[in-house]
């Protein structure tokens, strides 16, 4: 006796149904969270802000009239970062409370930006990007001036507002 | 032996996989097939199997941390018994694989293997040519030194060129906002798990297709391909004109799978590991990035493409090309097929090798980056100071220290962004001089905030004296004619 010929046709449908549905159900459950974790990095205001003030150090370290080489850490470091949490920036003291801080990144594809003192120039080994004292744009390819981050002075140190990698789509 | 015959056997009823594999390797194929032209596709893959089997032991010794990678590589490198040579056989195998598919590619193209009913191989082998790009850009950037990270910055600036959604595009790219500890575990997740996994689907799926549809027959002139007669007339080949895969195509693959394997094996013994070069400390900022050989033309072009066209073409240009590739067996699926009457193809195929080739090797010159250490550590040559005057010594002086040669060659060395300035003199005149140098133009910084007015005089003064023996000066005739109005004031105008 064929079993399966015997059954009515909508019963077997209905439970093929079923089976599509839970699975459907479950393929959901399951892909919400996965696609939220894939792309968390990506939503904006998902979990923390990407900015907050750290310190450069005491203002006496950056003589008035120089550029000079800084480093922070990451504020939002983990603790397997390692080297990666310290990120450099070049401070240019203008007068006594009046500063720049650029990011060591070059505008055009992010390579470090080099400052030499005696052409008063920060020079990009990538492809040759010039800029001038105050982060201006001097030659080459990059398509604006260095970016520069928003510095404050608390207690005689210098602070700046931090935590991302500045690019054409968001600045310092 | 008629034990193991009997073993065999006993496994064989069970197995059921000797009759399909004996149909594989006995399907017949055109006869022409049987060709050195066919081995690229499976020198490949062997090429890709090769990767995992190196990759899988790589991982046992690799650290995904972003503070320990750099040292598990090192560790690598000098500690492990073996473990430099299998890194050396990881990064000469990827060189290899990307090389040899690059040769399949033209050669599928060129043989208008791509055409019906072949389009979706094609479609498929071009998702396979991504992903290998893909193994290629995250491997990098697993080594994971000041190459890597500096890297990955230019990848994330080149995402956040992308209007309205860039942003977000770089915290994927990164995993955060930064490059940082998560950013290399996102890289060794796609490169480790989710990439290969993908290349192994689709060159399944790829591999069988040319089973399934045949191995493209080699393509006479004037043997046209139509929807109608092309099964068909394919048919007829492999029956009266066919030879069983194994051996008589099968021989070649294997001979050239073991010279590409045999290769690999000797540029990793010879020529060793690829770095890590200095560890992924953004602080040193010494850095000259440099991305691996398959994406230096990339690292020239962005050099080179004007400023202004270079965000539209970094935007437009990929999706260009990913839909020629695409679309390419649906706009010419049928029709000729050979490269001798597809004068088009041969001409594309020659434009893009000479294209890359080019960008490759400026890429690797690198031209257009100042040479950062030229002031101190290149001389002026001799002869350009004999019988001078001091002033013009001062001016050479001036030339060395405010680091014009991080650009401009003198006696060949320095930077080559700018013109060498071996004979600037017989260039530019006096006037010409001192205005290049104090507003700059021509990408090239002005200097006048930064030069006192003796500077500029003793400068100008060193470099009007840059001429080769014989040379004449650069004149302005608009000068000379002043100069002689002035000296003869009485005199009529010559006309």
């Amino acid at each position: 006796m064929d079993d399966d010929a015997a059954r009515p046709p909508s019963r077997r449908g209905a439970l093929f149904r079923l089976g599509l549905a839970l699975n459907g159900v479950a393929a959901a459950l399951i892909l919400t969270p996965v696609v939220r974790y894939f792309i968390a990095p990506g939503r904006r205001k998902a979990t923390r802000s990407d900015h907050a003030w750290v310190t450069l150090g005491p203002i006496a370290q950056f003589p008035e009239g120089e550029t000079r080489l800084a480093s922070f850490k990451n504020p939002f470091r983990r603790p397997w970062d390692g080297a990666t949490a310290d990120i450099p920036c070049w401070v240019r003291r203008i007068a006594k409370e009046k500063f720049q801080v650029f990011a060591i990144n070059c505008a055009h594809l992010g390579c470090p930006v080099r400052w030499f003192p005696q052409s008063e120039l920060f020079l990009c080994p990538c492809h040759g990007g010039a800029y001038y004292a105050d982060g201006s744009l001097a030659a080459g390819p990059p398509p604006r001036g260095l970016f520069e981050y928003r510095y404050r002075t608390d207690n005689g140190a210098l602070a700046i507002l931090a935590g991302r990698l500045p690019t054409l789509a968001e600045s310092a | 032996m008629g034990t193991l015959r009997a073993i065999g056997a006993w496994i064989d009823r069970r197995l059921q996989l000797a009759a399909p594999i004996r149909e594989m390797a006995l399907h017949r194929v055109p006869r022409s097939t049987a060709s050195w032209f066919y081995v690229f596709g499976s020198v490949t893959f062997v090429l890709f199997l090769l990767q995992v089997v190196t990759g899988i032991c790589l991982a046992f010794a690799y650290v995904p941390s972003a503070s320990e990678a750099w040292s598990s590589l090192q560790a690598l490198n000098h500690e492990v018994p073996a473990g430099w040579f299998l890194r050396a056989m990881h990064f000469w195998g990827s060189t290899f694989m990307v090389g040899v598919l690059l040769v399949h590619v033209v050669q599928v193209f060129l043989f208008g293997a791509f055409k019906f009913p072949r389009e979706l191989t094609w479609v498929f082998g071009v998702v396979l040519l991504l992903l290998t790009l893909g193994m290629a850009f995250t491997g990098q950037v697993l080594r994971f030194d000041q190459d890597a990270y500096w890297g990955i910055g230019i990848g994330a600036s080149i995402m956040g060129r992308v209007p309205l959604v860039g942003a977000q595009l770089v915290h994927l790219l990164l995993g955060g906002p930064i490059i940082a500890g998560d950013t290399l575990s996102h890289f060794f997740a796609l490169h480790v798990f989710i990439v290969p996994g993908l290349l192994l689907a689709f060159a399944g799926l790829h591999i069988w297709m040319v089973l399934k549809l045949g191995i493209n027959e080699w393509p006479m002139p004037g043997r046209l391909v139509t929807r109608e007669r092309y099964l068909e007339q394919y048919e007829e080949l492999t029956r009266k004109d066919g030879v069983p895969f194994v051996p008589d195509a099968f021989q070649r693959d294997l001979t050239a799978a073991g010279v590409a394997v045999l290769a690999v094996i000797v540029c990793a013994a010879w020529l060793g590991p690829s770095g890590p070069s200095g560890p992924p400390d953004p602080t040193i900022v010494q850095a000259v990035p440099k991305p691996d050989f398959f994406f230096l033309w990339l690292y020239a072009a962005l050099s080179l493409l004007p400023p202004n066209l270079e965000t539209p073409l970094l935007l437009t240009a990929p999706v260009i090309v990913l839909l020629l590739l695409f679309l390419l067996p649906f706009l010419s699926g049928f029709g000729e097929k050979s490269w001798r009457r597809r004068p088009v193809s041969v001409l594309a195929v020659l434009l893009v090798a000479v294209s890359f080739a080019a960008l490759t090797r400026l890429g690797e010159t690198m031209p257009w980056s100042p040479h950062m250490e030229a002031w101190s550590a290149n001389p002026i040559p001799a002869r350009a100071l004999a019988a001078r005057s001091p002033l013009e010594r001062q001016g050479a002086l001036v030339l060395q220290n405010k680091q014009c040669r991080s650009c401009h060659a003198l006696g060949g060395t320095g930077g080559q962004r700018g013109p060498a300035l071996d004979d600037v003199a017989t260039r530019l005149t006096h006037d010409q001089l001192i205005r290049q140098v104090l507003q700059g133009g021509g990408n090239m910084p002005a200097y006048a905030k930064n030069l006192s007015p003796p500077e500029v005089t003793a400068l100008v003064a060193f470099l009007e004296t840059l001429r080769r023996e014989g040379h004449s000066p650069a004149r302005d005739p608009a000068q000379r004619e002043l100069r002689l109005d002035s000296a003869e004031p009485s005199s009529p105008p010559h006309r």
